[in-house]
């Protein structure tokens, strides 16, 4: 009651948002781990990370209320995440060029 | 005196840059580089040879000079290895024989090895023979001689087996290589022994005649010996490995496979003396220390030097016969050493051995060159191929001849003088001895006039037809005298044959470095002639012109004969137990064993290897979604673990 009594009043606990990004974060694991596209394995990637930035947030605020290096990280992780993304772009429109196909299945020709 | 350095460096640079270069200059220049090398150094070390002499002796004696010297390795506070330079009366004796000769060998092989396949290569490994051989006379310490010893090695393997795609040469170069091997390793335990027990690889600490060094060692014996008795002995051994003392001789006669140049150098006059140089070299030590180490020398010197007499006498090969008269030669030199008291004029058989090595490396040499020369003529080693080719090369004949008379001992020529001191430091050892040096005397006059009349007597030579088969441009026409650079060679040494007798060697050369004055002695000098001049006598009857008492006498001693043409079976028997026993009973089982057991062990372990890996190589699947899946479980379980603990 305690929970639903701040997130009335406005005052949103911590462990809502960390409830939050561990939904994310397993959604994209569980993505990461299911799904057959590469595209969508990146999204799945996307959402991990994102989680990760919430959490970073999270602590910062509530843990550390005078600091900044939380929001900072979570800054830097975002742009981190858009350079791997476009890499991440590159390198499966170069796979689809040679296989015709971005199914992550049929990419083990690297294991010998 | 610190120029005699060069005199090491200048032939090891030579060898560099020829083995480097090897043919992409022309054969010419290599030649030609290794030839003007080889001057500088003869020059340098006639330079040496007269200033050290012409130094003032101090005390009555030459000194010994040590003009450089390093620390080349330091183990702890006693056992160090120095390389230095080490000036005495018998190196710098040793320098002016080496390079000398080595200097007419190059010469003569510009001629001789011309148009070889490998010219280069041939030249650049007389400079590294050259290099080995300075170094090893040079040496200040048992350890660079061993090393140097070593080299020199290498380099007859290599210059004997020069011919490498003739079988037999590599056959010769291998056999060469393992019967030294096998007598350095006596060699090396020796020099372990001898410093273990003196604490000191210094020649001029060991052979100081009032040293201590010895006496740590006192007391301690093996078998009935002192333990300095085995290390001499041991040395002793490495020597005559080198020099082809009975029953190491097996060797030299097959190095004659090498080229005739190299066999004048390597297997006459230089590298097989290094056993006589290293027991001089000793010799107070085994005078002082071991007198019964140097008895065995004297006997197996006296046995080596008959029974390789004998041997020559039958052989047919021209170069054999030669081979069989240096190892008694040899053996001469080291029965003088065997039987040479040490004070002022009893160290007669320390001066004659010294004497007859110089003497002897001239002469032999150019007997040597000569052959070449014959060889290259008639393009056959075989005596029966020969004969009668006096009229047409001439100055091989004349010089050839003096050769011989030398070797006979027959006044004035150099032999006679050196080889007449011997004979009469064995008399006053023990008659018998003296005997038997005698009659190999007499057998070494007979067997050398026999080579003689062969080639350049007997039946006249027939000029085989043109259509012979080979497309050697001399074959079919008369033989030629040979072209200057090998004429030259024969004409200086048998100059130097000529009047080396004449030296008044004893004042240079002696057993305590003092003044020794050479006195003939007339009884012994008077029987020696007349002993070789009726050898020479029987000779030139059998062979001056072609008769039938060879073989008559061939057949009436057919078992004597025999026996010495096949060497008396010595190298059978060596093969039979190398072979039949040391290989079945003792090679074998270890390489049974080697391969069952110690590879085995390695290879089970290769093989269980190979064998998990092949199990779980199914995890590297590539698929990414599985790594994800095992790395999350892994997460999860070390999460799990933390959060239990």
């Amino acid at each position: 009651m305690d929970l639903l009594n701040n997130i009335l009043s406005g005052s949103i606990p911590m462990e809502a948002y960390l409830g939050v990004s561990l939904i994310m974060f397993f959604a994209g694991v569980y993505g990461f781990l299911s799904r057959r596209s590469m595209l969508m394995i990146l999204i799945s990637i996307e959402l991990m990370l994102n989680a990760a930035d919430i959490n970073f947030v999270v602590f910062n605020r509530y843990l550390f209320p005078g600091h900044l290096e939380g929001f900072y990280f979570a800054l830097f992780t975002i742009a981190i995440a858009a350079c791997e993304t476009a890499v991440a772009i590159a390198i499966i429109i170069n796979i689809y060029r040679n296989l015709t196909s971005v199914e992550v299945g049929n990419l083990d020709q690297m294991k010998e | 005196m610190q120029y005699t350095l060069l005199i090491l460096v200048l032939p090891l640079l030579s060898f560099i840059v020829l083995g480097l270069v090897d043919s992409k200059w022309k054969p010419k220049v290599a030649g030609t580089i290794g030839t003007v090398v080889l001057g500088i150094i003869t020059a340098l070390s006639y330079y040496t040879a007269w200033e050290y002499f012409s130094m003032h002796r101090v005390a009555g004696v030459y000194e010994k000079l040590i003009p450089y010297n390093i620390e080349w390795l330091r183990f702890t506070e006693f056992l160090h290895i120095n390389l230095g330079i080490l000036l005495d009366p018998i190196s710098v004796m040793m320098l002016v024989v080496i390079s000398t000769i080595s200097f007419m060998v190059n010469i003569y092989s510009l001629s001789y090895m011309h148009g070889e396949k490998g010219f280069e290569r041939y030249y650049a490994f007389l400079s590294l023979f050259t290099f080995s051989m300075l170094g090893l006379v040079v040496a200040t310490n048992i350890f660079q001689m061993y090393i140097f010893w070593e080299l020199v090695g290498v380099s007859s393997y290599l210059l004997i087996g020069f011919y490498y795609t003739k079988p037999s040469a590599v056959a010769a170069a291998k056999k060469a290589f393992i019967v030294t091997r096998f007598a350095d390793m006596f060699f090396l335990i020796g020099i372990l022994i001898l410093s273990f027990y003196t604490k000191t690889f210094d020649f001029s600490i060991l052979t100081a005649e009032h040293t201590t060094v010895f006496a740590g060692s006192a007391g301690a014996t093996f078998l009935g010996f002192g333990v300095i008795s085995w290390a001499m002995a041991g040395i002793f051994i490495g020597g005559a490995g080198k020099s082809a003392m009975f029953p190491l001789q097996i060797w030299l006669p097959d190095a004659m496979e090498g080229p005739t140049p190299v066999s004048a150098l390597i297997h006459a006059a230089t590298m097989v003396v290094a056993g006589v140089f290293l027991v001089a070299r000793f010799f107070p030590v085994y005078y002082f220390q071991t007198p019964e180490v140097l008895h065995g020398v004297a006997y197996i010197g006296a046995f080596t030097a008959l029974f390789a007499a004998v041997i020559a006498c039958v052989q047919t090969d021209i170069k054999r016969v030669l081979a069989f008269s240096t190892i008694s030669q040899i053996a001469f030199m080291m029965v003088a050493l065997g039987v040479s008291g040490y004070d002022g004029q009893e160290g007669t058989g320390y001066m004659a051995s010294m004497f007859h090595l110089f003497t002897h490396a001239m002469f032999k040499a150019l007997l040597f060159l000569g052959a070449g020369s014959v060889i290259h003529a008639v393009h056959s080693n075989e005596m029966k191929d020969m004969g009668g080719l006096r009229k047409y090369m001439p100055i091989t004949n004349w010089t050839f001849l003096i050769a011989c008379l030398a070797i006979a001992g027959i006044p004035p020529f150099s032999g006679f003088f050196s080889k007449d001191e011997i004979l009469s430091a064995s008399y006053e050892f023990s008659p018998y001895i003296g005997g038997i040096m005698t009659f190999a005397a007499a057998l070494t006059a007979f067997y050398m006039f026999r080579l003689y009349y062969s080639i350049f007597w007997g039946k006249d030579y027939i000029i085989k037809a043109a259509a012979h088969g080979h497309d050697d441009h001399g074959h079919g026409h008369t033989p030629h005298e040979s072209p200057f650079a090998m004429a030259f060679p024969l004409v200086f040494l048998a100059g130097v044959t000529c009047v080396a007798g004449f030296i008044p060697f004893g004042e240079f050369v002696s057993s305590t470095g003092a003044e020794y004055h050479i006195h003939i002695n007339p009884t012994v000098a008077i029987m020696s002639v007349v002993v070789a001049s009726v050898s020479i006598i029987i000779a030139t009857l059998m062979y001056r012109k072609p008769t039938a008492t060879p073989d008559k006498l061939a057949k009436t001693f057919s078992g004597l004969y025999k026996g010495a043409s096949n060497r008396f079976y010595l190298d059978e028997v060596y093969m039979f137990i190398t072979k039949k026993i040391i290989f079945n009973s003792v090679s074998r089982p270890l390489a049974w064993f080697d391969r069952h057991v110690i590879d085995a062990t390695m290879d089970g372990f290769a093989n269980t290897t190979q064998w998990v890996s092949v199990k779980i190589k199914g995890f590297q699947s590539g698929q990414v979604q599985q790594y994800a899946y095992v790395f999350l479980l892994g997460t999860l379980l070390i999460t799990a673990i933390v959060l239990i603990f």
